[in-house]
């Protein structure tokens, strides 16, 4: 599969996108900007923007605690996102979901889920939907290894692999399920191979390679555009950051984080844009310079819209 | 008037409501090709085929997931959950998805979804399929609890509730699937949220949930034989509750016997005697009464059955204790 130049660079600006915009996260987290909890999505960039990349506006994502990074990548608007998380009235849900409940239904974002697995079966019911309506749409539904050993990941993938629904099954195996190694939560090293157990493909993908990505996730969809059911697919990846910031990380080596960052999809990509003379350093510059400045006048956004009025906690119960 | 079983009701709201709109269809354990494990639903597979009324895995969590995930897209799905103690299985995508699902997203989601399922002891059915558990869901904000009574009320109300824009969840008894009852041959429905004064009387008011209102208006019939008068409130729909009927009763009767069919503890009953106690105090004579199950788990042998669940000559009692 060719990828365009162009299509490079704007997977290049959504991977920077969604890095800084989660290191800004942590910094405001950590200064009392952001109330709860964060889960951040740094180092595992290139697996929301190949998957949502090989997407259309009209289809639909459903994601994770872990789920700026989908968000982003399927277009939610930044400045909704911040504020949301900031907890105020601007936000995507007018404060009361948060970061792990962010919603955009007018760009596909169905639905971001608190809970480990929750999302999948909702995700396939979507693609009941699609399928009945008769749509060319599909449903992609992002979880990770651990959710993989939730009872709704088993009924889910059976329903949509008998009804041949139009959904693509996304694990992003980042080898922790919360603190817990993948050794020491599953005796399978590839959850792909649970896809035999419905009859349907599995794909391994190098989760650090935003192409490779981008095209397994590709196949997926044509076959599920095309009427010939689900795929499972795995993207191998991992996270930089805690589980959520403040986790103290004892499950896990220094070392063996630092032989993921020489991995690191971000750096990857910049080397091939150089590489094959697509963009300069000047360029890049540029590029990352005003992604800066439109995270800030998120930031600033968010910083300056209203807290919710204590009545509107009790309104969007009922219709 | 023309007299149609329960269950025959149920199945006529279906039946219209899916020749009313396309986007109305049924799916859950067996209820294709067999019509359901009570029956309700024979036929429908014929009428509207395979892509309408679909047999589903037994995954209760993927049920519930599809009726989430299906409604957000503006379809209507009806999802039959076989007995509402299954509803534990899929207890996720009812309590933490579907009640919060709009709220969480700010509103911007709406799920239209109808959750039907069969409770009750009386088949001696034993601990996993004897349950009246609409308290639970009662507790979680987000939902609407309907549990009708007789055929009429069935139907009006699943009618409506296919129609709303909300999660609905209907809980129908398994003894009252027999029973029956004057339904008109001409559409109607009745609005989610008004409770129903099944008779009228002014001596004790009787709040009876589901299978307990016909066992009220047995019990009522032989009060009437010692010249008392019971007037029986049906809320019909738990959430939300009409509440302001349960009151207008209660300062007329000045005492309340309440009957629900699920375990007495925290039962739908003693949220209605909660709200008594804060609203209603000044015009009792009485303490409020409970009537309700034992606090067991539902035995198996059908002697202990009887014993924990409530039966007509509990309420009867009731109602002569609440007058001396």
């Amino acid at each position: 599969m060719d990828i365009s130049n162009e299509l490079a660079v704007r997977m290049y600006k959504n991977m920077f996108t969604i890095r800084t915009f989660e290191e800004e996260v942590i910094t405001l987290f950590r200064n009392g900007f952001i109330p709860g909890w964060v889960h951040s999505y740094i180092g595992q960039e290139a697996v929301a923007t190949g998957a949502c990349f090989a997407i259309e506006n009209e289809d639909f994502i459903f994601s994770t605690h872990r789920g700026h990074g989908h968000c982003i990548s399927k277009g939610a608007d930044l400045k909704k996102m911040m504020a949301e998380l900031f907890a105020k009235t601007t936000g995507y849900c007018k404060g009361k979901g948060g970061s792990m409940h962010i919603c955009d239904p007018s760009s596909g974002i169905l639905g971001v889920n608190g809970i480990v697995g929750g999302g999948i079966p909702i995700a396939t019911g979507t693609g009941f939907a699609c399928k009945y309506l008769k749509t060319k749409r599909v449903c992609l539904v992002f979880f990770g290894d651990g959710a993989s050993n939730q009872g709704s990941f088993h009924e889910s993938i059976n329903l949509a692999s008998l009804w041949n629904l139009p959904v693509v099954y996304i694990c992003e195996n980042n080898l922790y399920g919360n603190t817990v190694s993948q050794k020491r939560h599953q005796n399978i090293e590839n959850i792909a191979d649970r896809a035999k157990a419905y009859n349907i493909p599995g794909v391994i993908s190098d989760g650090m390679d935003v192409f490779d990505v981008y095209q397994k996730v590709s196949n997926a969809v044509d076959r599920a555009r095309n009427g010939d059911g689900p795929t499972l697919v795995e993207a191998k990846t991992y996270r930089y950051m805690g589980h959520y910031d403040g986790d103290p990380q004892v499950y896990r080596t220094e070392e063996e984080i630092d032989s993921w960052k020489k991995r690191d999809c971000i750096q990857k990509l910049e080397g091939y844009l150089f590489e094959k003379f697509i963009l300069d350093e000047e360029q890049i510059i540029s590029i990352q310079k005003k992604i800066r400045t439109e995270i800030g006048e998120a930031i600033e956004f968010a910083k300056s819209s209203p807290e919710p009025i204590e009545k509107s906690a009790l309104e969007d119960i009922f219709v | 008037m023309r007299r149609i079983t329960y269950k025959q009701a149920i199945k006529e709201a279906i039946r219209e409501e899916m020749l009313n709109d396309e986007k109305v269809f049924i799916f859950g354990e067996d209820v294709a090709v067999h019509g359901g494990a009570f029956f309700v639903t024979t036929d429908l597979l014929t009428e509207f085929g395979p892509e309408r009324v679909l047999d589903t895995p037994i995954s209760e969590v993927a049920i519930v997931g599809l009726a989430n995930g299906s409604s957000i897209m503006g379809l209507r799905p009806i999802a039959e959950i076989m007995f509402n103690d299954f509803l534990c299985v899929g207890m996720d995508q009812v309590v933490n998805q579907m009640a919060k699902m709009r709220y969480m997203s700010g509103g911007q989601l709406t799920l239209p979804l109808v959750i039907r399922t069969a409770m009750g002891a009386g088949l001696s059915a034993a601990a996993q399929h004897s349950q009246c558990l609409e308290a639970l869901f009662m507790h979680i904000p987000g939902i609407k609890i309907i549990v009708p009574s007789t055929p009429y009320d069935a139907k009006g109300l699943l009618k409506s509730a296919i129609r709303d824009n909300n999660p609905v969840m209907f809980f129908e008894h398994v003894l009252l699937y027999p029973v029956e009852g004057e339904v008109p041959e001409d559409e109607y429905t009745i609005p989610l949220g008004q409770a129903d004064i099944k008779r009228k009387g002014n001596d004790v008011t009787i709040v009876a949930i589901g299978l307990m209102v016909q066992k009220a208006l047995s019990a009522a019939e032989k009060l009437e034989n010692e010249s008392i008068e019971v007037e029986i409130i049906d809320p019909r729909s738990l959430s939300p509750l009409d509440f302001e009927t349960v009151l207008k009763s209660v300062k007329k009767t000045k005492r309340v016997v309440i009957a629900y069919s699920g375990s007495k503890t925290n039962g739908s009953g003693t949220e209605i005697a909660a709200r008594l106690s804060e609203e209603g105090l000044q015009y009792l004579k009485k303490p409020v009464f409970r009537v309700a199950a034992k606090d067991a788990p539902i035995p198996f042998a059908p002697k202990l059955e009887k014993f924990v669940i409530p039966q007509e000559k509990d309420i009867y009692d009731a109602v002569i204790n609440i007058l001396k």
